[in-house]
Protein backbone atom coordinates (compact mmCIF):
# COMPACT_ATOMS: atom_id res chain seq x y z
CA UNK A 1 0.00 0.00 0.00
CA UNK A 2 1.42 3.48 -0.76
CA UNK A 3 2.00 5.84 1.68
CA UNK A 4 -0.02 7.99 2.84
CA UNK A 5 -0.14 11.17 5.36
CA UNK A 6 -2.46 11.58 7.61
CA UNK A 7 -5.53 14.09 6.67
CA UNK A 8 -4.77 18.15 8.21
CA UNK A 9 -7.42 18.71 11.13
CA UNK A 10 -9.31 20.71 8.39
CA UNK A 11 -9.23 17.58 5.73
CA UNK A 12 -10.08 15.69 8.70
CA UNK A 13 -12.92 17.24 10.38
CA UNK A 14 -14.77 16.99 6.67
CA UNK A 15 -13.79 13.35 6.40
CA UNK A 16 -15.34 12.75 9.73
CA UNK A 17 -18.74 14.86 8.91
CA UNK A 18 -18.51 13.26 5.16
CA UNK A 19 -18.84 10.18 7.11
CA UNK A 20 -21.50 10.79 9.70
CA UNK A 21 -23.45 12.25 6.92
CA UNK A 22 -22.90 9.44 4.43
CA UNK A 23 -24.53 7.05 7.61
CA UNK A 24 -27.46 9.38 7.93
CA UNK A 25 -28.30 9.69 3.94
CA UNK A 26 -28.22 5.91 3.51
CA UNK A 27 -31.36 5.50 5.81
CA UNK A 28 -32.22 8.90 6.78
CA UNK A 29 -34.57 7.53 9.60
CA UNK A 30 -33.12 10.13 11.91
CA UNK A 31 -33.69 12.83 9.85
CA UNK A 32 -37.34 12.05 8.71
CA UNK A 33 -37.89 11.20 12.38
CA UNK A 34 -36.69 14.62 13.86
CA UNK A 35 -38.71 16.50 10.52
CA UNK A 36 -41.67 14.85 11.33
CA UNK A 37 -41.58 15.40 15.03
CA UNK A 38 -40.93 19.14 14.02
CA UNK A 39 -44.02 19.22 12.23
CA UNK A 40 -45.85 17.45 14.22
CA UNK A 41 -45.21 19.86 17.13
CA UNK A 42 -46.48 22.72 15.23
CA UNK A 43 -49.54 21.40 14.88
CA UNK A 44 -49.77 20.20 18.65
CA UNK A 45 -48.43 23.59 19.97
CA UNK A 46 -50.95 25.10 17.27
CA UNK A 47 -54.28 23.37 19.13
CA UNK A 48 -52.41 23.94 22.89
CA UNK A 49 -53.64 27.47 23.04
CA UNK A 50 -56.68 28.77 22.20
CA UNK A 51 -56.43 30.69 19.10
CA UNK A 52 -59.40 33.23 19.83
CA UNK A 53 -56.97 33.91 23.08
CA UNK A 54 -53.30 34.23 21.65
CA UNK A 55 -52.60 35.39 18.40
CA UNK A 56 -50.60 32.52 15.83
CA UNK A 57 -47.94 34.86 15.07
CA UNK A 58 -47.57 35.41 19.32
CA UNK A 59 -47.16 32.03 19.76
CA UNK A 60 -45.06 31.27 16.81
CA UNK A 61 -41.40 32.21 17.75
CA UNK A 62 -42.13 30.27 21.17
CA UNK A 63 -43.21 27.27 19.29
CA UNK A 64 -40.25 27.69 16.57
CA UNK A 65 -37.65 27.56 19.20
CA UNK A 66 -38.75 24.68 21.86
CA UNK A 67 -39.38 22.72 18.45
CA UNK A 68 -36.29 23.18 17.23
CA UNK A 69 -34.12 22.39 20.03
CA UNK A 70 -36.34 19.22 20.96
CA UNK A 71 -35.64 18.19 17.11
CA UNK A 72 -32.13 19.14 17.31
CA UNK A 73 -31.56 16.68 20.33
CA UNK A 74 -33.35 13.81 18.65
CA UNK A 75 -30.22 14.46 15.95
CA UNK A 76 -27.62 14.50 18.48
CA UNK A 77 -28.72 11.99 20.33
CA UNK A 78 -28.07 9.49 17.23
CA UNK A 79 -24.15 11.46 16.36
CA UNK A 80 -22.65 8.63 18.95
CA UNK A 81 -24.95 6.04 19.03
CA UNK A 82 -24.25 5.56 15.30
CA UNK A 83 -20.67 4.94 16.91
CA UNK A 84 -21.74 2.10 19.63
CA UNK A 85 -22.72 -0.47 17.33
CA UNK A 86 -19.61 -2.76 16.41
CA UNK A 87 -17.70 -0.34 18.79
CA UNK A 88 -17.17 2.16 16.03
CA UNK A 89 -15.78 4.97 17.77
CA UNK A 90 -12.72 2.75 18.76
CA UNK A 91 -11.53 2.49 15.13
CA UNK A 92 -12.22 6.22 14.78
CA UNK A 93 -10.44 6.74 17.53
CA UNK A 94 -7.56 4.22 15.99
CA UNK A 95 -7.62 6.65 13.12
CA UNK A 96 -4.65 9.15 12.27
CA UNK A 97 -6.84 12.28 12.93
CA UNK A 98 -6.94 14.84 16.13
CA UNK A 99 -9.32 14.37 18.58
CA UNK A 100 -10.79 17.97 18.24
CA UNK A 101 -11.23 16.75 14.62
CA UNK A 102 -13.23 14.38 15.28
CA UNK A 103 -15.65 16.30 17.59
CA UNK A 104 -15.33 18.64 15.10
CA UNK A 105 -16.50 16.44 11.78
CA UNK A 106 -19.39 15.20 14.08
CA UNK A 107 -20.68 18.84 15.12
CA UNK A 108 -19.94 19.90 11.52
CA UNK A 109 -22.83 17.01 10.58
CA UNK A 110 -24.59 17.47 13.52
CA UNK A 111 -24.93 21.41 12.18
CA UNK A 112 -25.97 20.07 8.48
CA UNK A 113 -28.27 18.08 9.74
CA UNK A 114 -30.17 20.72 12.32
CA UNK A 115 -29.93 23.34 9.59
CA UNK A 116 -31.57 20.64 6.99
CA UNK A 117 -34.55 20.72 9.57
CA UNK A 118 -35.01 24.16 10.09
CA UNK A 119 -35.13 24.78 6.73
CA UNK A 120 -37.95 22.88 6.21
CA UNK A 121 -40.14 23.63 9.37
CA UNK A 122 -39.15 27.17 9.10
CA UNK A 123 -41.58 27.99 6.05
CA UNK A 124 -43.98 25.26 7.20
CA UNK A 125 -44.37 27.34 10.61
CA UNK A 126 -44.85 30.39 8.29
CA UNK A 127 -47.44 28.43 6.64
CA UNK A 128 -49.16 27.23 9.38
CA UNK A 129 -48.78 30.00 11.42
CA UNK A 130 -49.95 32.49 8.65
CA UNK A 131 -47.01 34.81 9.76
CA UNK A 132 -46.32 37.25 7.40
CA UNK A 133 -43.68 36.73 4.94
CA UNK A 134 -41.60 39.80 5.32
CA UNK A 135 -38.27 41.30 5.02
CA UNK A 136 -37.79 39.95 8.79
CA UNK A 137 -37.17 36.21 7.53
CA UNK A 138 -33.80 37.09 6.38
CA UNK A 139 -32.28 37.71 9.64
CA UNK A 140 -34.35 35.48 11.19
CA UNK A 141 -32.76 32.71 9.46
CA UNK A 142 -29.75 34.18 10.65
CA UNK A 143 -30.59 33.89 13.96
CA UNK A 144 -30.87 29.90 13.28
CA UNK A 145 -27.88 29.47 11.72
CA UNK A 146 -26.12 31.30 14.54
CA UNK A 147 -28.69 29.35 17.06
CA UNK A 148 -27.86 25.94 15.58
CA UNK A 149 -24.08 26.85 16.11
CA UNK A 150 -24.80 26.89 19.59
CA UNK A 151 -27.30 24.05 19.93
CA UNK A 152 -24.96 21.88 17.90
CA UNK A 153 -21.27 22.58 19.51
CA UNK A 154 -22.68 22.09 23.29
CA UNK A 155 -24.98 19.15 22.26
CA UNK A 156 -22.45 16.89 20.27
CA UNK A 157 -19.94 17.70 23.39
CA UNK A 158 -22.82 15.82 25.80
CA UNK A 159 -24.09 13.52 23.26
CA UNK A 160 -20.73 12.13 23.20
CA UNK A 161 -20.71 11.75 26.74
CA UNK A 162 -24.21 10.70 27.35
CA UNK A 163 -24.04 7.82 25.40
CA UNK A 164 -21.00 5.80 28.00
CA UNK A 165 -23.16 6.56 30.89
CA UNK A 166 -25.84 4.18 32.59
CA UNK A 167 -29.11 6.64 31.27
CA UNK A 168 -27.42 6.90 27.75
CA UNK A 169 -29.95 9.35 25.94
CA UNK A 170 -31.67 10.02 28.78
CA UNK A 171 -29.31 11.70 30.19
CA UNK A 172 -28.58 14.09 26.72
CA UNK A 173 -31.73 16.31 27.63
CA UNK A 174 -30.86 17.05 30.99
CA UNK A 175 -27.06 18.14 30.42
CA UNK A 176 -27.98 20.26 27.33
CA UNK A 177 -31.07 21.58 27.94
CA UNK A 178 -29.40 23.91 30.70
CA UNK A 179 -27.01 25.11 28.08
CA UNK A 180 -29.74 25.69 25.59
CA UNK A 181 -32.11 28.34 27.76
CA UNK A 182 -29.65 32.08 26.76
CA UNK A 183 -29.56 30.50 23.07
CA UNK A 184 -33.93 29.62 23.18
CA UNK A 185 -34.25 33.17 25.26
CA UNK A 186 -32.30 34.84 22.51
CA UNK A 187 -33.66 33.63 19.83
CA UNK A 188 -37.43 33.70 20.73
CA UNK A 189 -37.04 37.12 21.77
CA UNK A 190 -34.99 38.67 18.93
CA UNK A 191 -37.91 36.39 16.47
CA UNK A 192 -40.91 38.14 18.05
CA UNK A 193 -38.96 41.41 18.02
CA UNK A 194 -38.52 40.75 13.73
CA UNK A 195 -41.64 39.37 13.22
CA UNK A 196 -43.13 42.46 14.89
CA UNK A 197 -41.37 44.58 12.39
CA UNK A 198 -38.92 46.11 14.45
CA UNK A 199 -35.38 46.89 12.95
CA UNK A 200 -32.11 44.32 13.48
CA UNK A 201 -30.26 47.57 15.66
CA UNK A 202 -33.41 46.62 17.96
CA UNK A 203 -32.24 42.89 18.20
CA UNK A 204 -28.65 43.52 18.46
CA UNK A 205 -27.79 43.30 22.24
CA UNK A 206 -29.43 39.38 21.62
CA UNK A 207 -27.35 38.83 18.61
CA UNK A 208 -24.19 39.68 20.42
CA UNK A 209 -25.03 37.44 23.21
CA UNK A 210 -25.79 34.54 20.24
CA UNK A 211 -22.33 35.36 18.78
CA UNK A 212 -20.28 34.99 21.85
CA UNK A 213 -21.92 32.07 22.87
CA UNK A 214 -21.07 29.91 19.82
CA UNK A 215 -17.69 31.52 19.84
CA UNK A 216 -17.01 30.52 23.68
CA UNK A 217 -18.24 27.21 23.74
CA UNK A 218 -16.61 26.20 19.75
CA UNK A 219 -13.58 26.78 21.21
CA UNK A 220 -14.28 25.76 24.96
CA UNK A 221 -16.11 22.27 23.66
CA UNK A 222 -13.19 21.60 20.71
CA UNK A 223 -10.70 21.62 24.04
CA UNK A 224 -12.61 19.64 26.10
CA UNK A 225 -13.61 17.34 23.82
CA UNK A 226 -9.94 14.91 24.23
CA UNK A 227 -10.61 14.72 28.14
CA UNK A 228 -13.75 12.51 27.45
CA UNK A 229 -12.00 9.83 24.81
CA UNK A 230 -9.06 9.20 26.93
CA UNK A 231 -8.81 5.28 27.39
CA UNK B 1 -4.20 7.29 42.89
CA UNK B 2 -3.17 6.18 45.86
CA UNK B 3 -0.98 4.04 46.68
CA UNK B 4 -1.78 1.26 48.77
CA UNK B 5 1.70 0.74 49.99
CA UNK B 6 1.43 2.96 53.22
CA UNK B 7 2.82 2.50 56.69
CA UNK B 8 -0.46 3.73 58.34
CA UNK B 9 -3.88 2.55 56.67
CA UNK B 10 -5.47 5.30 55.40
CA UNK B 11 -8.94 3.83 55.49
CA UNK B 12 -8.21 2.73 59.13
CA UNK B 13 -7.54 6.63 59.95
CA UNK B 14 -10.80 7.62 57.68
CA UNK B 15 -12.92 5.32 59.81
CA UNK B 16 -11.89 6.57 62.86
CA UNK B 17 -12.61 10.15 61.81
CA UNK B 18 -15.87 9.36 60.58
CA UNK B 19 -16.38 7.82 64.14
CA UNK B 20 -15.73 11.42 66.12
CA UNK B 21 -17.85 14.03 66.58
CA UNK B 22 -17.54 16.59 63.80
CA UNK B 23 -16.76 20.24 65.62
CA UNK B 24 -16.85 22.35 62.01
CA UNK B 25 -20.44 21.42 61.30
CA UNK B 26 -21.42 21.57 64.82
CA UNK B 27 -20.04 24.51 65.80
CA UNK B 28 -21.96 25.99 61.97
CA UNK B 29 -25.45 24.77 63.14
CA UNK B 30 -24.35 26.63 66.38
CA UNK B 31 -23.71 29.82 65.03
CA UNK B 32 -26.81 29.63 62.60
CA UNK B 33 -29.05 29.30 65.79
CA UNK B 34 -27.40 31.84 67.29
CA UNK B 35 -28.27 34.43 64.38
CA UNK B 36 -31.77 33.24 64.24
CA UNK B 37 -31.94 33.71 68.39
CA UNK B 38 -30.45 37.38 67.70
CA UNK B 39 -33.01 37.95 64.44
CA UNK B 40 -35.74 37.14 66.06
CA UNK B 41 -35.10 38.32 69.43
CA UNK B 42 -32.24 41.56 69.59
CA UNK B 43 -32.98 42.64 65.80
CA UNK B 44 -35.95 44.79 65.45
CA UNK B 45 -38.69 44.09 62.72
CA UNK B 46 -38.44 46.12 59.42
CA UNK B 47 -40.76 49.14 59.04
CA UNK B 48 -42.59 47.87 56.04
CA UNK B 49 -42.12 44.43 55.53
CA UNK B 50 -42.92 43.36 59.11
CA UNK B 51 -40.81 40.08 60.05
CA UNK B 52 -40.77 38.59 56.58
CA UNK B 53 -37.89 40.60 56.39
CA UNK B 54 -36.17 38.75 58.59
CA UNK B 55 -35.76 35.54 56.04
CA UNK B 56 -33.29 37.84 54.47
CA UNK B 57 -30.70 36.71 57.55
CA UNK B 58 -30.81 33.03 56.00
CA UNK B 59 -31.84 33.89 52.21
CA UNK B 60 -28.67 36.53 51.07
CA UNK B 61 -25.97 34.35 52.57
CA UNK B 62 -27.59 30.99 51.24
CA UNK B 63 -27.53 32.35 47.98
CA UNK B 64 -23.69 33.83 48.48
CA UNK B 65 -22.69 30.90 49.77
CA UNK B 66 -24.27 28.74 47.10
CA UNK B 67 -23.11 30.71 44.42
CA UNK B 68 -20.03 32.06 45.06
CA UNK B 69 -18.53 29.57 47.37
CA UNK B 70 -19.86 26.48 46.52
CA UNK B 71 -20.32 27.20 42.30
CA UNK B 72 -17.23 28.33 42.26
CA UNK B 73 -15.52 25.65 43.83
CA UNK B 74 -17.28 23.27 41.97
CA UNK B 75 -16.00 25.05 38.43
CA UNK B 76 -12.39 25.85 39.95
CA UNK B 77 -11.79 22.62 41.26
CA UNK B 78 -12.89 21.06 37.79
CA UNK B 79 -10.39 22.99 36.00
CA UNK B 80 -7.82 22.52 37.74
CA UNK B 81 -8.63 18.64 38.00
CA UNK B 82 -8.16 18.39 34.20
CA UNK B 83 -4.83 20.00 34.21
CA UNK B 84 -3.43 18.19 37.40
CA UNK B 85 -5.37 14.59 37.48
CA UNK B 86 -6.05 14.49 41.39
CA UNK B 87 -8.52 12.58 42.53
CA UNK B 88 -8.78 15.11 45.91
CA UNK B 89 -10.13 17.82 43.02
CA UNK B 90 -12.61 15.32 42.03
CA UNK B 91 -13.55 14.88 45.54
CA UNK B 92 -13.67 18.35 46.36
CA UNK B 93 -16.20 19.60 43.28
CA UNK B 94 -18.06 16.47 44.02
CA UNK B 95 -18.58 17.57 47.26
CA UNK B 96 -18.97 21.87 46.54
CA UNK B 97 -21.70 20.67 44.12
CA UNK B 98 -23.67 18.40 46.34
CA UNK B 99 -23.54 20.59 49.68
CA UNK B 100 -24.24 23.53 47.21
CA UNK B 101 -27.76 21.89 45.60
CA UNK B 102 -28.65 22.09 49.13
CA UNK B 103 -27.57 25.95 49.96
CA UNK B 104 -29.63 26.34 46.68
CA UNK B 105 -32.70 24.38 47.60
CA UNK B 106 -32.72 26.35 50.94
CA UNK B 107 -32.37 29.63 48.52
CA UNK B 108 -35.23 28.63 46.11
CA UNK B 109 -37.35 27.66 49.13
CA UNK B 110 -36.99 31.17 51.57
CA UNK B 111 -37.43 32.95 48.32
CA UNK B 112 -41.33 32.47 47.97
CA UNK B 113 -41.81 32.44 51.69
CA UNK B 114 -40.69 36.08 51.45
CA UNK B 115 -42.41 36.76 48.18
CA UNK B 116 -45.32 35.95 49.09
CA UNK B 117 -46.46 38.79 51.91
CA UNK B 118 -44.02 41.47 49.91
CA UNK B 119 -44.30 40.58 46.04
CA UNK B 120 -47.74 39.36 46.49
CA UNK B 121 -46.95 35.98 44.30
CA UNK B 122 -44.55 33.07 45.42
CA UNK B 123 -42.63 33.07 42.40
CA UNK B 124 -41.95 35.39 39.53
CA UNK B 125 -40.07 35.21 36.59
CA UNK B 126 -37.31 37.87 37.39
CA UNK B 127 -33.49 38.18 37.01
CA UNK B 128 -32.73 36.41 39.83
CA UNK B 129 -35.17 33.84 40.72
CA UNK B 130 -34.51 32.91 36.86
CA UNK B 131 -30.82 32.07 37.39
CA UNK B 132 -31.33 30.60 40.35
CA UNK B 133 -33.42 27.88 39.06
CA UNK B 134 -30.99 27.20 36.64
CA UNK B 135 -28.25 27.19 38.42
CA UNK B 136 -30.00 24.63 40.67
CA UNK B 137 -30.97 22.50 37.50
CA UNK B 138 -27.17 22.90 36.38
CA UNK B 139 -26.19 21.38 39.49
CA UNK B 140 -28.71 18.55 39.49
CA UNK B 141 -27.30 17.80 35.86
CA UNK B 142 -24.05 17.16 37.33
CA UNK B 143 -24.91 14.85 40.06
CA UNK B 144 -27.17 12.83 37.91
CA UNK B 145 -24.16 12.83 35.56
CA UNK B 146 -22.19 11.40 38.17
CA UNK B 147 -24.39 8.66 39.58
CA UNK B 148 -24.78 7.94 35.82
CA UNK B 149 -21.24 6.73 35.47
CA UNK B 150 -19.39 3.75 37.45
CA UNK B 151 -16.06 4.04 36.44
CA UNK B 152 -14.29 6.28 38.65
CA UNK B 153 -11.79 7.57 36.13
CA UNK B 154 -14.05 8.13 33.74
CA UNK B 155 -16.93 9.77 36.08
CA UNK B 156 -14.16 11.84 37.20
CA UNK B 157 -12.94 13.93 33.65
CA UNK B 158 -16.98 13.72 32.58
CA UNK B 159 -17.70 15.71 35.25
CA UNK B 160 -14.62 17.82 35.28
CA UNK B 161 -15.96 18.77 31.83
CA UNK B 162 -19.09 19.58 32.65
CA UNK B 163 -18.27 21.44 35.56
CA UNK B 164 -15.91 23.57 33.63
CA UNK B 165 -18.53 24.42 30.46
CA UNK B 166 -21.09 25.35 33.38
CA UNK B 167 -18.94 27.80 34.41
CA UNK B 168 -18.62 29.24 31.30
CA UNK B 169 -22.38 29.39 31.41
CA UNK B 170 -22.99 31.69 34.19
CA UNK B 171 -22.21 34.64 32.59
CA UNK B 172 -24.30 34.02 29.71
CA UNK B 173 -27.39 33.01 31.46
CA UNK B 174 -26.81 35.78 34.02
CA UNK B 175 -26.66 37.94 30.53
CA UNK B 176 -29.73 36.74 29.12
CA UNK B 177 -32.01 36.77 31.86
CA UNK B 178 -30.88 40.95 32.92
CA UNK B 179 -32.21 41.12 29.27
CA UNK B 180 -35.56 40.62 30.78
CA UNK B 181 -36.38 42.75 33.59
CA UNK B 182 -35.52 42.71 37.07
CA UNK B 183 -37.56 43.37 40.46
CA UNK B 184 -35.35 41.54 42.63
CA UNK B 185 -34.43 43.86 45.32
CA UNK B 186 -30.64 45.06 44.70
CA UNK B 187 -28.04 44.75 47.01
CA UNK B 188 -28.28 46.09 50.74
CA UNK B 189 -24.87 46.00 51.46
CA UNK B 190 -22.14 45.40 49.14
CA UNK B 191 -22.55 48.17 47.49
CA UNK B 192 -20.67 52.01 46.97
CA UNK B 193 -22.42 54.01 49.17
CA UNK B 194 -23.42 53.43 52.61
CA UNK B 195 -25.45 50.23 53.63
CA UNK B 196 -29.27 50.48 53.45
CA UNK B 197 -29.72 49.10 56.70
CA UNK B 198 -29.40 50.33 59.99
CA UNK B 199 -26.82 49.06 62.63
CA UNK B 200 -28.99 46.01 64.26
CA UNK B 201 -30.07 44.64 61.08
CA UNK B 202 -25.92 44.87 59.96
CA UNK B 203 -24.69 43.12 62.65
CA UNK B 204 -27.22 40.04 62.19
CA UNK B 205 -26.61 40.03 58.51
CA UNK B 206 -22.91 39.96 58.72
CA UNK B 207 -23.37 37.29 61.52
CA UNK B 208 -25.37 35.14 58.92
CA UNK B 209 -23.02 34.93 56.17
CA UNK B 210 -20.64 33.91 58.87
CA UNK B 211 -22.49 31.54 60.31
CA UNK B 212 -23.30 29.82 56.91
CA UNK B 213 -20.33 30.00 55.55
CA UNK B 214 -18.60 28.49 58.44
CA UNK B 215 -21.89 25.46 58.21
CA UNK B 216 -21.05 25.36 54.77
CA UNK B 217 -17.19 24.57 55.15
CA UNK B 218 -18.23 22.21 57.46
CA UNK B 219 -20.70 20.24 55.52
CA UNK B 220 -17.89 20.41 52.85
CA UNK B 221 -15.37 18.65 54.74
CA UNK B 222 -17.75 15.71 55.77
CA UNK B 223 -19.03 14.98 52.29
CA UNK B 224 -15.64 15.11 50.99
CA UNK B 225 -14.76 12.66 53.90
CA UNK B 226 -17.42 10.64 52.95
CA UNK B 227 -16.06 10.53 48.86
CA UNK B 228 -12.58 9.56 50.52
CA UNK B 229 -13.74 7.05 52.54
CA UNK B 230 -16.03 5.33 49.57
CA UNK B 231 -13.15 5.57 47.21
CA UNK B 232 -10.91 4.01 49.52
CA UNK B 233 -13.23 1.37 50.40
CA UNK B 234 -13.55 0.64 46.58
CA UNK B 235 -9.86 0.59 46.61
CA UNK B 236 -9.25 -1.76 49.31
CA UNK B 237 -12.39 -3.81 47.75
CA UNK B 238 -10.02 -4.58 44.50
CA UNK B 239 -7.24 -5.39 46.15
CA UNK B 240 -8.96 -8.14 47.70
Amino acid sequence: MPERNPPGMLHATWLVARKDLAIEFRTRTAFFSALLFALLGLTIFYFAWDPTAVAAIDLAPGVLWVIFVFSGLLGLQRSFSVEQADRAIDALLAAPVDREAIYLGKALANFLFVAAVQAISLPALALFYNLPVSQAFLPIAGIAVLAAIGIVSVGTMFSSMAVNTRLAELLLPMLALPFFIPIVMAAAVSTSRLLAGRPVADVMPWLRILVAFDLVFVVACTLAFPYTLEE
Amino acid sequence: MTSPQQHRSPLGDQLAVAGSVDWLVTSGFLALAAVYIRAFAFTPPEAIQGPAQRILYVHASSAFVALYLAFALMALSSVLYLALRDEKLDRLAESAAEVGLAFTTVVLLTGPLWGKPIWGTWWTWDARLTSTLFLWFIIVGYLVLRGAVDERGMRARYSAVLGVLAGLLIPFIHLSVYLFRTMHPMPLLAKPSAPSMPGDMVVTFVSGFFALTLLFAGLLRARYRIATLRDLIADSEDQH
